[in-house]
């Protein structure tokens, strides 16, 4: 076969194969009618040795949702943020991603007096645009400091992420995402070290892992049964 | 006898007067140009920040909450326990205590990132959060102290005074559990996540509301000319230290409490060594000028002028206390690597800063200045003031 027709066969089969790849991925994806599923438990594993030192995971977060700051971390909207840890003891420094961690029993869920801090039945924490009043009791509850309060107004808002001065928001999972069928951002620009996937799913990577290897849950004490959780930390 | 007892208008028409309500009038436009510009510009212009999420407005919200509830201790004592020496002073207990609520009320919603989504407040309820018990405590109790006056008031209704106060009572100790309980409830921060707030909150409620009410009571009196006895005052103040002592108490029960569970350490010294202006508000503003300078003034000098300082100090000592609850426990790092020394963007790992700003101290003074308005204007349209107490 000459390289020319060999050309012209791969281009051929690429324009059958793509549209037909990207159907797949539709008819993955749930339906604007469908309901979320409690079958579903969507979770994260990171591998902390597998976290490098950048922050892949923050830019193509904050970029993904337009999540954009003022200069000011104090009040700037911080959806997802590396934390740098050093043992007292040995010295160990490991570096990690931290973000909402997606709690079955969400403390910011039970403590909204408006119920705009909700859960999805299949596990994703969101905050209600419409409903929250900005009380910022959701922040005091989480133990985790995922959430930030805006304290500006917002510009340059994406149409699938809305967002509002005087109301609370964090990490959702890339939830408009996921109900395309695609992985959160930060999952899909650090590879080797996230992995995202239904827990309850016996045939997912994250649920094979999570049976076969270690892992751990932050404030495992407080037993929320996190769907974020990691390995090697 | 209390029947003999005759309660009239303050007469409202001096120049003090006016003075008096332009002085209040100042304090609350002024709250309410603050509200207006951090709804308008966002928080980003007061000291708070994503790790200081409540700030002084919230300081000056829950002391003025938790007073409104202990401002009712008079009218609790007179109808509730029977002792006649207070029955002259309960009405003007009843309209403290609803001021002083509607004033922490009003800086508390002003404060919210969108007040004006109130209404969906009052449509949208999570019965599981403590939150949205508070709406229903907060707007009953103005409703069951309104009942509790109107049986006052009404001479036909004098007969079902004792059980309204009954009422009224139980209700006000299910408001401040449900205050306490805001942050009791916080299992995730070490500061807070104690059952012992609530009654804590409590003790606060009945020693900040006491001295509130003797401060409003000899400057009503005192600017009306009306006669105030020195037995009255004498019990008071007796009641006053009770209450400080028991604040004193259960705030060393709960500290001690706190050096027994390793992971609480860190906090513990955080707040009793090296927390800066933290630990100094506790020891010199809390316990000094809050609790043992008042128990001094009220138990050994005894004195019109010692109790009067003393209900100052107690006042003083309680937003102290309230900084260090409400602030200084934001500002300790919460504790989710122990055994780990943290950093990020977040600033993880180290004490948040936090300064008060002209905003905040300005809605919060704004509450203030709206509580004693309320109560001077009550004075002036209703004989809610004994003419001799």
């Amino acid at each position: 076969m000459n390289p020319e027709r060999r050309h012209l066969l791969g281009l051929a089969a690429a324009a059958v194969l793509a549209p037909g790849l990207r159907l797949v991925e539709l008819a993955q994806a749930r339906s604007p009618e469908e309901a979320a599923s409690a079958l579903r438990r969507w979770g994260l594993l990171i591998d902390v040795e597998k976290c490098s030192d950048c922050d892949a995971c923050v830019t193509a977060c904050h970029e993904e949702n337009g999540v954009t700051g003022h200069g000011r971390p104090a009040t700037d909207a911080q959806w997802i943020r590396k934390a740098s840890l050093r043992d007292r003891a040995t010295g160990h420094v490991q570096t990690m991603p931290l973000m909402c961690q997606h709690c079955e029993h969400p403390p910011c869920v039970d403590v909204c007096p408006t119920g705009a801090s909700f859960k999805r039945a299949d596990g994703i924490v969101l905050v209600d645009k419409h409903t929250c009043i900005g009380c910022r009791y959701c922040v005091m509850a989480c133990p985790f400091g995922a959430r930030s309060f805006i304290h500006e107004p917002v510009t340059g808002q994406k149409p699938d992420v809305p967002r509002g001065k005087g109301t609370v928001e964090s990490c959702t999972l890339c939830v408009h995402r996921v109900d395309r069928g695609q992985i959160p951002a930060c999952a899909e620009a650090c590879s080797q070290a996230m992995v995202f996937g239904d827990l309850n799913d016996s045939s997912s990577e994250i649920h094979r892992r999570l049976k076969s290897e270690p892992s751990t849950q932050l404030r495992a004490d407080l037993a929320l049964n996190t769907g974020v959780r990691y390995q090697h930390l | 006898m209390a029947s003999a007892v005759q309660y009239r208008e303050i007469e409202g028409r001096s120049g003090g007067f006016y003075l008096l309500l332009i002085v209040l009038g100042t304090f609350i436009a002024a709250g309410l140009g603050a509200a207006w510009a951090m709804e308008h510009q966002g928080h980003v212009i007061t000291g708070m920040t994503n790790r200081i999420v409540w700030g002084t407005p919230h300081v000056f919200a829950v002391f003025l909450i938790v007073a409104a509830s202990g401002a009712l201790n008079v009218a609790s004592v007179a109808s509730v326990f029977g002792r006649e020496l207070y029955k002259p002073l309960a009405r003007l207990s009843g309209l403290l205590a609803v001021a002083l609520l509607a004033g922490g009320l009003a800086v508390l919603v002003l404060d919210l990132g969108r007040p004006d989504r109130l209404i969906v407040a009052m449509t949208h309820y999570n019965f599981k959060s403590i939150f949205a018990w508070n709406i229903f405590l907060y707007t009953g109790f103005f409703a069951v102290v309104a009942l509790y006056l109107w049986t006052m008031f009404e001479r036909r209704m004098n007969g079902y005074t004792a059980r309204a106060g009954v009422l009224a009572f139980l209700w006000r100790l299910v408001l401040t559990t449900g205050t306490g309980s805001i942050f009791g409830f916080l299992v995730a921060r070490e500061p807070y996540d104690s059952a012992l707030l609530a009654p804590l909150f409590i003790v606060m409620s009945f020693a900040f509301g006491t001295a509130a009410f003797v401060l409003v009571l000899m400057a009503a009196c005192r600017w009306s000319g009306r006669p105030l006895g020195d037995e009255l005052l004498a019990r008071l103040g007796n009641l006053l230290g009770i209450f400080v002592a028991a604040v004193l108490y259960f705030v060393a029960v709960h500290r001690l409490t706190n050096l027994y569970v390793a992971r609480q350490l860190e906090f513990e010294r955080f707040l009793l060594v090296d927390g800066g202006l933290y630990t100094a508000l506790f020891w010199i503003g809390q316990v000094l000028v809050g609790g043992i300078v008042p128990l001094v003034l009220v138990f050994a000098v005894r004195s019109r002028a010692a109790l009067a300082a003393a209900a100052g100090c107690v006042i003083a000592g309680g937003f102290a206390q309230l900084y260090v609850i409400i602030i200084g426990g934001q500002a300790f790092p919460q504790q989710i690597f122990p055994g780990k020394d943290v950093s990020s963007s977040f600033f993880d790992g180290v004490v948040a800063s936090y300064a008060p700003s002209l905003p905040e101290v300005a809605l919060g003074m704004g509450g203030v200045g709206l509580a004693l308005a309320l109560t001077v204007v009550g004075l002036k349209v209703l004989p809610f003031l004994p003419t001799k107490a």
